[in-house]
């Protein structure tokens, strides 16, 4: 457990981008947010009751979107260089020349996508969305308007709560495979791991549609890529509450062979951290 | 009681055989210097004590697999087997909790004591040291562990004559405070030799000379020989015959003292000047026969 702790707390160290990137999007969002305020009070007046909840929202969405989406870039480098970077700086060996296993090490790196990221970008989303919620009020009191406007449409706990099931459910768990393959690329190429991430299943998916005119693995990898983003179609339609697993999301089989699938490439990695040596 | 027990230990690379089959055997308490030239197998028979590499035959340290039970077995071993190893982006204040966090054996009192007679600044990273001074941290990180077998390959490459000194008067004074096993692999023979309990010569991935320094003493005398009595001297098949100033220097495996008394003066040979002289008579036998 110490270990485990340690090897977490070392990759943290060497990757300052799991937290600077969140919290520089976050900023980002933050400021878009600021100068957009201005027209707030402008835009609600303007507003339908039919659209009134999304012109209040979308801000939201969208940046909760941008930094889920940012997690998602940042946690695929870092998979891509996890196991790749250790062993052509050659400092394999001298983690190698402390008492932490095989096992303890890839289970350290693989929980940093699929833990602790989740959890630092969910803290920042809740934190930027706070710091937006409560400007809104300010805003619209300072104009006349409703404070509570905003709050009556999103709520505090609802901030908390639909940011909390997305990242748990789709950028932990549903993800889960893609970082576990990344990982096991990473533990095993030798040079350029990104190509031999993206080039395989990619020639797969052109193999399998030449050959039997088929999209099995297509539609497996999309529905691995868009789980998350399945109840909408695309973002002016997408709303905070649509962010949040559907109720039927821990019954779905998608869900547990991928977790199956993770469980068995981290296998793979963690025999390959073994057996590997530095390039 | 026995610490490194090698049978057989073969380790091949594509096509090329970097050891063949050597046994090896040995004891708590012993410091053994691997020599040998370039190639010779040193840093593959090091790395396969310590876990980092697989072979083939059997290999036990401290009772243990190094291949299948490295984690475990490094809480006792401790090695540095390259330069520049440590991470570049890592402070060495990071270097020190991490190695405290995880390693139950790790004095963190005692590798600060080291690093304090450096200029080596808590706050820098690896990357901002010299290479000396990566060399000088990562030895303190490792001196500081209280291991039963320390396995160093190259330990002093890139630091100045002072600190190799001081290195090694650690070497020693630590392994008088505690004794454990130490396995040096180094060029820098003359710089070892003080310390050695027992020198290993290793040759294209064969050990070719294994004795205890004792032994080397009892077994080996270099005569520094006056040319006149020069032909008399190679009468009584010298293993390794150079010119000094003067003087020719010759050496003699197994011959009584009183007798080579007759022709010189006596010495322990070196064990630079022994291992060239072992090398090049095996080179030697290899294209006699």
């Amino acid at each position: 457990m110490n270990t485990l702790y340690w090897s977490v707390r070392r990759e943290l160290w060497e990757n300052r981008s799991i937290y600077l990137a969140p919290l520089i999007v976050g900023g980002v969002v933050l400021f878009g947010f600021f100068i957009g305020l201005a027209k707030l009070p402008a835009r609600v007046q303007a507003a339908t009751s039919e659209n009134m909840h999304q012109v209040i929202e979308s801000p939201y969405v969208i940046g909760a979107m941008m930094l889920m989406a940012t997690q998602l870039v940042v946690s695929i480098f870092y998979c891509l260089d996890a196991l790749y970077g250790e062993r052509r700086d050659r400092s394999l060996l001298f983690w190698k020349s402390m008492p932490v296993s095989d096992l303890t090490t890839v289970l350290a790196k693989a929980l940093i996508p699929m833990l602790v990221l989740p959890l630092l970008t969910w803290a920042i989303t809740v934190a930027t969305q706070t710091v937006m919620l409560s400007l809104s009020g300010a805003v619209l009191a300072a104009n006349g308007l409703d404070a509570s406007l905003v709050s009556s449409h999103l709520s505090l706990s609802g901030i908390v709560w639909y940011n909390a099931g997305h990242l748990v459910a789709f950028h932990g768990l549903w993800y889960s495979p893609l970082y576990a393959w990344l990982l096991l690329v990473s533990a095993w190429a030798t040079r350029v791991p990104f190509l031999w991430a993206v080039l395989p299943p990619a020639a797969l998916i052109v193999v399998e549609r030449i050959a039997f005119n088929s999209r099995v693995v297509a539609l497996l990898l999309q529905d691995l890529f868009m789980g998350g983003a399945e109840p909408s179609g695309g973002v002016p339609g997408m709303t905070m509450e649509g962010m949040s697993p559907p109720a039927d999301f821990l019954l779905r089989p998608g869900l547990w062979v991928g977790l199956a699938l993770t469980a068995a490439l981290l296998a793979g990695a963690i025999r390959l951290r073994h057996s590997r040596e530095v390039i | 009681m026995t610490y490194i027990e090698a049978r057989g230990l073969r380790k091949t690379y594509g096509g090329n055989v970097a050891l063949h089959g050597i046994d090896l055997h040995i004891d708590e308490g012993r410091i053994v210097g691997l020599i040998g030239p370039n190639g010779a197998g040193k840093t593959t028979a090091l790395n396969a004590i310590v876990g980092l590499t697989s072979y083939e035959g059997s290999l036990r340290v401290l009772g243990r697999d190094p291949w299948n039970e490295r984690d475990e077995l490094v809480r006792d071993v401790c090695f540095i087997t390259d330069v520049a190893v440590l991470p570049r982006w890592i402070r060495v204040s990071q270097a020190l909790d991490f190695v405290a966090g995880i390693h139950p054996k790790f004095d963190r009192m005692k590798a600060e004591a080291f690093l304090s007679k450096t200029t080596i600044r808590t706050r820098a990273r690896v990357r901002e040291l010299s290479k000396g001074m990566v060399t000088q941290l990562h030895l303190a990180l490792v001196m500081a562990i209280d291991a039963r077998v320390l396995v160093l390959d190259e330990p002093t490459l890139g630091l100045d004559i002072l600190y190799r000194k001081q290195f090694y008067d650690t070497l020693l004074s630590d392994f008088l405070e505690r004794p454990r096993t130490v396995v040096v692999a180094t060029h820098q023979v003359e710089e070892v030799q003080h310390v050695l309990t027992d020198v290993l010569f290793l040759d294209r991935g064969r050990i070719v000379f294994n004795r205890t320094m004792e032994d080397v003493e009892a077994r080996y005398t270099e005569v520094q020989v006056h040319p006149d009595k020069l032909a008399a001297a190679r009468a009584l098949c010298p293993i390794a015959e150079r010119q000094g100033i003067g003087h020719s220097v010759l050496i003699f495996e197994g011959r009584e003292r009183q007798q080579l008394a007759a022709i010189g003066d006596l010495r322990t040979p070196s064990i630079a000047d022994l291992f060239v002289a072992v090398i090049n008579d095996g080179t030697a036998q290899g294209a006699r026969s």
